[in-house]
């Protein structure tokens, strides 16, 4: 199975073992992940104004480079995930944006949002399959009592992202039961961490993910797994001692690839 | 702005139509940033029908919103408050000297795990 690859600025500095450990997974399950040559930041946060067309021009690249490929582009980071699946959903169902896309970047073929967005965990669950990876699970983490944490950019808006249903998701409880632990559902675990308010009010995002791992323990959970790095950066600073991982610590450990 | 035209302009580059509000409050009883606020989601909404829209501009609340979309999906009405609240914040940094955070603010705001995610997301919410 070939793959394009959107890492996005953040997986190649402070999350660099997560592009790591994601493509050797990738690797070890027969997946093959392209780099898209001459990515652009996706900037981070969806821009949410119908009048927002340059900044919506990185997350259109990409999306035109899966297209030319002719293979789904697979993303790992929570917020890339987000950006480029809204700009593709924006080329597919508003006129307006998509006129004004393909009068800027005027190629060959107008796009009309044909490319598709997987997320690593969607391309687990859809393309590899959960079946799958339990059978090619070497150390299954038994007895563990894994939390997922959502937070927001999975799954809302859910009509959009289309990745669960986004009150109630099984995706990542799915994900820790292929590779032999406990999965741990708790009320917090679609809640938002507090975001970029990092930056400005730590007060503010440390209250919020405070909230989310203390709803974790109370459940049970022994650690919590994300796929965002600014939800990892943000549960990890709020002084709960609850470990905070990311989800491909988990994958690669029980492939055995330690 | 005259009131009549920035109302217009809200409501067209956010898509929003705030009539469609029936005034439960869950947008604001979901949003993670209530307690930050001193207007809350369901306000933004009246208040942009009623053209009461400078006090908006001029709040905190605007840079408190985390995007997060809780209030956009659990609203029974599908009004997608965080888009209003997007665009009146759009109105206010779109405008010559309004950036919210200024690029030499940065590096006295970082620690060595910041992530680039919370840069560029921070820099693209509240500065053009
Ligand atoms: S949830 Fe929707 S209908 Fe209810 S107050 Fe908020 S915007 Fe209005
Ligand atoms: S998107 Fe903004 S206003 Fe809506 S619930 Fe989230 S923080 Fe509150």
């Amino acid at each position: 199975m070939v793959f394009q690859y959107y890492p996005g600025c953040t997986l190649k500095t402070r999350a660099k073992e997560l592009d790591r450990k994601a493509r050797l997974c990738a690797e070890a399950l027969g997946v093959q992940l392209e780099e898209i040559k001459d990515w652009q930041c996706c900037g981070g946060c969806y821009p949410v104004a119908k009048d927002e067309i340059a900044t919506k021009l990185s997350a259109v690249r990409a999306m035109m480079a899966a297209k030319d490929a002719g293979t789904p582009v697979v993303t790992v980071c929570s917020a890339c995930h987000n950006v480029l699946k809204r700009t593709n959903h924006d080329m597919q169902t508003d006129e307006v944006i998509r006129d004004r896309v393909n009068r800027y970047l005027k190629p060959d073929v107008p796009y009309a949002g044909e490319g598709e967005v997987l997320h690593f965990l969607e391309m687990l669950r859809d393309k590899v399959g959960f079946d799958t990876i339990r059978e090619k699970v070497k150390n299954p983490l038994t007895g563990r009592k894994i939390g997922a944490y959502y937070g927001c950019l999975l799954l809302r808006p859910g009509k959009v992202m289309a990745f669960d249903d986004p009150e109630n998701p099984s995706i990542m409880e799915d994900f820790i039961t292929a590779l032999g632990a406990e999965a741990v559902r708790y009320p917090y675990r679609n809640e938002c961490c507090g975001a970029y308010l990092a930056l400005e009010d730590q007060a503010i995002t440390k209250k919020k993910s405070s909230a989310v791992l203390h709803s974790a323990k109370c459940a049970g959970a022994q650690e919590v797994i994300t796929a965002c790095p600014l939800c990892l950066y943000n549960l990890q600073k709020c002084g709960d001692d609850l470990p905070v991982v990311y989800f491909t610590e988990l994958l690669f450990e029980a492939l055995g690839l330690e | 702005m005259e009131q009549k035209n920035l109302k217009e302009e809200i409501l067209r580059i956010s898509g929003v139509n705030p009539r469609k509000c029936m005034k439960c409050g869950k947008c604001s009883g979901t949003c993670p940033s209530y307690e930050e606020m001193d207007f809350h989601p369901h306000q933004f909404v009246y208040m942009v029908e009623s053209g009461d829209i400078e006090p908006l501009m001029a709040s905190g609340s605007l840079y408190r919103c985390l995007t997060c979309f809780a209030c956009v999906e659990r609203c029974p009405r599908q009004v997608e408050p965080a888009k209003l609240i997007e665009a009146v914040r759009l109105t206010v940094i779109r405008q010559q000297g309004q950036n919210h955070l200024k690029p030499d603010q940065l590096p006295g705001m970082l620690d060595e795990d910041m992530p680039q995610q919370a840069l560029v997301s921070a820099m693209r919410k509240f500065a053009k």
